[in-house]
């Protein structure tokens, strides 16, 4: 098979090659690599030209690749096989987060560990679905009632000591990430139109044992001009740098209003808003697309997987990965209330980055894996 | 497959999953479509409306206010000035060890640990970026001493102001005025735009009759800023346009021998250039130091100012309303010639005192056993009562009213500085209305020798003798001359001055009469002719401030200071070409011949040195 031709190739198929012995999903990989070389650009003006900045992101995101390659060398058996150990862990940190928060004030989300702080929160984004996929592998599909009584049982139990921190955000992950493993599993659509009935009818209930802070967040929401100088401020502001970047944008490092620091969260959170009004609507359209066919390529990922627990786990990741993009645009764009959730790759800072990327290695793990099986 | 639990299906699973991955796509396109229709929504329907918010929110308007115009006197003196003040300020965010600096400075200039504690209230106060004063009004030492270390003081600046001042003090203070730090009140009445970066404006005087042409045009500058209003750069510059320059006919030559003339006295003195109308001396003393005012005077201060006696504060030669006493009767004595009621020669027999018939109550001349017989050049010069009382009762208060009110006796001159009042010429109509009661004949008598209740201001006096002066047409005094600025104006008077329409032959035998009394046998004011070259016509008043009881006699020496007769002298120079018109008046002086008339003399003789040198000429 040594022919000229295959010489002339020889190159781009040696790092082709590798990137396949990695369990590296190319097409995937790509498209990461791209949002991911796009949050350089967005947050070299986000975050003031400070190149500081970007040596962290830089850092931040190769361990995350590493992390994703690591994790894309686990075979998704073994990971099935973990994934009770793994939740069971989670919850039992998030119930030592809950505590130490009794004694400390305020949001309490880290865990410090002396050298090393992180969030246990984010690990359940992974850790839910996957118990939940576990637990659904395990019986007959479409799900009866028992199932996901017991299902939602269990994805009640982090989601709550996630809220209780309270990070509104993440607990949403959680629920929608373990609600998208229900979905994928065949969940009657009777039962879905139910449950919205009665999520409804509950909204009054959750009012009630909402914090302050969470209530004003969406009455802000609704009307952001009431109070323009407090809680109203972030979407107001947010609002005038997306529509001054009108069709074209400002151009890049044009975007005065985060130079100038009326955006808050610039560089983190509210950074779509900088991307919005440097590059305009076609560079959101972009952009947009850009996350499609990451969504787009996950989902042929877990379409092509043949085992139950790789296909729910499959999906539930790609489509919790939109709902990142969804919520975070969305509260950016004034048509979600702030709930705190980032832009997936893109934002400056945070564990997320780290936690989707390995969601990503587990995708990988699930194709690469999967694809090997037959030969 | 595991199927511990159960049977399971993997066909009927694969397509429930397929399926429900397809539905799942179509939510999400479904939704990020929604999320494009929004951005659409903001991004072009909302463009114009969010560029507008995001240009208001970056640009901020910096006000760079106007210099204020210089006043000038008559031969280009400064008035008022503006001198530049050294402030030492810190830019907190700019020192490292503030602590340590804020020592180091206390050492190096003395700096009251008070000054400190005060800089330290402001700078939390502040932003980090804002230069904070530690120390006010530096002195050329100072700011020689800081200069040397400057390169070790980082973040510490000497700044440069404009304050006012006003480098003849008290001697003009009444004219000029001064500018103090805006009111409230006064903020509510100025235009916002042109008063942002400027905390001064005109309290009283020219400074605040000519405020509008001195305060100039404000610029500004539009920098872009950030939230925290810290300033990133300037986008553009609109030049502020200084005020206009003011030049008055006031001459500080002349004010000074006016005020230096009074020096014994409280009182006014009032000088006018009779062929411009334009005031050459315009003096009330007591003055004060008006600079105190315009960095802030302390409340002791300013108090002291308006509970003393001698009242400081108040313009005498504006607002002073004094009796004129005798000096009215030229003007009275021409009124009878005008309306005919007595010829310039017919005399009249005064016997020390004036009855009316069926009257035992006796209205007594100043001269006990009386002028004998006089006819009106000798009851000018002698300054005869009696034969003013009988003047005055052939004409009657209407006619006498009517006349005095042409010289603009009980009104404003209309010169141009706030607060002038109306003085007051008495009526039947005005005593009906403010005192409710009908006029008595003996009220007549009395204002026949300018006393009762007629009251005129030493700018009223000048203006009424300048007009006299004058052939009868009507002098309006005022102060400014030029108006130098954006858009010249020069002084642009009456085109053509109001004539009163009086007989040239009637107003030459007042002016005689007048020159009498300076030049004449038995003149009241015969000490001023000594050493002069050309004549002086004027006329002595002695107003009363208290009335002396009948048979009592009137005694100089032995009364209250504060209770003697206020001394006036009205004159007008000289009589061949007049030229200069002068009031004066010395509060408790006594006779006007020997207080007042020297001082307008001592102008006349100094104004008549300066336009033979030619010094007017700027």
């Amino acid at each position: 098979m040594k022919d000229s031709r295959a010489e002339a190739f020889d190159s781009p198929s040696l790092l082709g090659n590798l990137l396949r012995r990695l369990h590296v999903d190319i097409p995937l990989f790509l498209g990461l690599l791209m949002i991911g070389g796009l949050s350089f650009v967005i947050l070299y003006s986000a975050g003031g030209q400070d190149m500081q900045v970007l040596v962290r992101h830089a850092s931040r995101m190769g361990f995350a690749i590493a992390l994703m390659i690591m994790l894309a060398h686990i075979n998704p058996k073994q990971l099935q096989t973990l994934s009770p150990l793994f939740f069971a862990g989670c919850v039992l940190l998030l119930i030592a987060v809950a505590v130490m928060g009794q004694i400390g004030k305020g949001a309490q989300r880290w865990l410090d560990l002396g050298v090393f702080r992180f969030q246990p929160s984010e690990f359940t984004k992974l850790s839910a679905p996957m118990m939940v996929a576990w637990y659904l592998a395990e019986q007959s599909l479409p799900p009866k009632a028992k199932h996901v009584g017991i299902a939602g049982a269990l994805l009640l139990v982090p989601v709550l000591l996630i809220a209780k921190q309270p990070d509104l955000g993440t607990a949403i992950l959680v629920a929608s990430s373990g609600a998208a493993v229900l979905f994928f599993a065949g969940l009657s659509w009777w039962f879905m139109a139910g449950c919205g009935v009665i999520g409804v009818a509950l909204l009054p209930v959750l009012w009630h044992f909402m914090h302050d802070y969470q209530k004003k967040r969406v009455l802000t929401f609704i009307n952001p001009e009431a109070d323009p100088m407090g809680a109203g401020y972030h979407i107001i502001q947010s609002k005038i740098a997306i529509g001054s970047g009108g069709i074209n944008g400002r151009g890049w490092l044009g975007s005065s209003q985060a130079e100038l620091d009326f955006l808050p969260e610039s560089s983190t959170d509210f950074i779509f808003a900088v991307f919005a009004e440097e590059f305009g609507l076609f560079g959101c359209v972009s952009l947009l697309v850009l996350y499609l066919l990451v969504i787009m390529r996950c989902f042929y990922i877990a379409v092509q997987a043949h085992d139950t627990f790789n296909r729910l786990l499959a999906g539930s990741l790609s489509f919790t990965f939109f709902v990142y993009v969804f919520v975070n645009i969305g509260m950016v764009i004034g048509v979600l209330p702030v709930v705190g959730v980032p832009l997936p790759l893109v934002s400056y800072g945070g564990t997320s980055m780290v936690t989707l990327m390995a969601g990503f290695g587990i995708l990988m793990s699930i194709h690469t894996h999967g694809k090997k099986h037959p030969v | 497959m595991d199927t511990r639990f159960g049977y399971k299906d993997p066909l009927l699973e694969g397509r429930i999953f397929l399926s429900r991955v397809v539905a799942a796509f179509v939510l999400i396109i479904l939704l990020m479509l929604g999320l494009v229709v929004r951005l659409i929504y903001l991004q072009i329907v909302g463009h114009e409306h969010y560029a507008t918010l995001s240009k208001d929110n970056r640009i901020k308007i910096a006000p760079l206010p106007p210099t204020r115009g210089i006043i000038y006197d008559r031969q280009g003196r400064m008035l008022a000035q503006n001198l530049p003040t050294y402030t030492l300020e810190l830019i907190p965010e700019r020192i490292e060890h503030i602590d340590q600096t804020l020592k180091d400075l206390q050492q190096l200039l003395n700096i009251s640990d008070e000054k400190i504690e005060l800089f330290n209230k402001q700078r939390k106060r502040n932003k980090a970026f804002t230069p904070t004063p530690l120390l006010q009004n530096l002195t050329e030492d100072e700011v020689a001493k800081f200069s040397v270390v400057r390169p070790y003081f980082p973040g510490v600046d000497v700044y440069v102001r404009l304050e006012r001042h006003y480098p003849y003090g008290e001697l003009a203070s009444h004219v000029v005025g001064y500018v103090a730090r805006i009111s409230e009140q006064e903020l509510k009445n100025l235009p916002v735009d042109e008063y942002r970066g400027t905390d001064h404006v005109g309290k009283i005087g020219i400074e605040k009759t000519y405020e509008a042409e001195l305060h100039g045009t404000a610029g500004y500058e539009e920098i872009e800023t950030n939230a925290q209003a810290r300033a990133i750069h300037t986008v553009s510059t609109t030049d502020p346009i200084a005020g206009a320059n003011i030049y008055l006919s006031l001459d500080v030559d002349l004010q000074k021998v006016a005020y230096e003339g009074l020096r014994d006295y409280n009182g006014a003195a009032v000088a006018i250039d009779i062929k411009t109308g334009g005031v050459l001396v315009f003096a009330s003393r007591p003055g004060f130091d008006p600079n105190p005012f315009v960095s802030g005077i302390s409340a002791k201060e300013y108090k002291a100012l308006q509970d003393s006696d001698d009242q400081p504060l108040y313009n005498r030669a504006l607002r002073g309303q004094y009796p004129p006493g005798s000096t009215a009767k030229p003007f009275l004595g021409l009124a009878a010639l005008e309306y005919g009621v007595t010829d310039f020669n017919h005399p009249l027999f005064c016997p020390g005192y004036y009855r009316l018939p069926n009257s035992e109550h006796k209205y007594r001349d100043w001269k006990k056993w009386g002028h004998g017989s006089v006819d009106m050049n000798e009851a000018i010069m002698q300054s005869c009562d009696v034969y003013f009382y009988d003047l005055a009762m052939a004409m009657g208060i209407d006619k006498m009213h009517d006349f005095m009110d042409k010289f603009g006796f009980g009104r404003k001159t209309g010169i141009d500085l706030v607060g002038e009042v109306d003085g007051l010429l008495p009526s039947r109509e005005w005593k009906k209305r403010f005192r409710k009661h009908a006029w008595f004949p003996g009220e007549t008598i009395i204002t026949g020798i300018g006393q009762g209740y007629m009251q005129a201001t030493p700018v009223q006096l000048a203006k009424a003798t300048a007009t006299l002066a004058n052939n009868g047409r009507e002098i309006t005094p005022h102060l400014v001359e030029k108006v130098v600025g954006k858009d010249s104006t020069d002084y642009i008077g009456d085109q053509e001055p109001k004539t009163l329409g009086l007989n040239k032959q009637n107003i030459e035998n007042i002016i005689t009469a007048m020159t009498n009394v300076v030049h004449g046998p038995r003149g009241t004011a015969g000490s001023l002719a000594k050493g002069i070259h050309y004549h002086i016509a004027g006329k002595t008043g002695t107003a009363q401030v208290f009335s002396v009881k009948q048979e009592e006699k009137y005694n100089e020496d032995a009364i209250d200071f504060k209770m003697r007769d206020h001394a006036l002298f009205v004159a007008l120079a000289p009589v061949e070409d007049p030229q200069i018109a002068v009031a004066v008046i010395a509060e408790h002086g006594g006779h006007g011949g020997t207080v007042a008339a020297p001082i307008a003399g001592d102008i006349i003789e100094a104004y008549l040195k300066l336009q033979k040198s030619g010094h007017h000429e700027r």
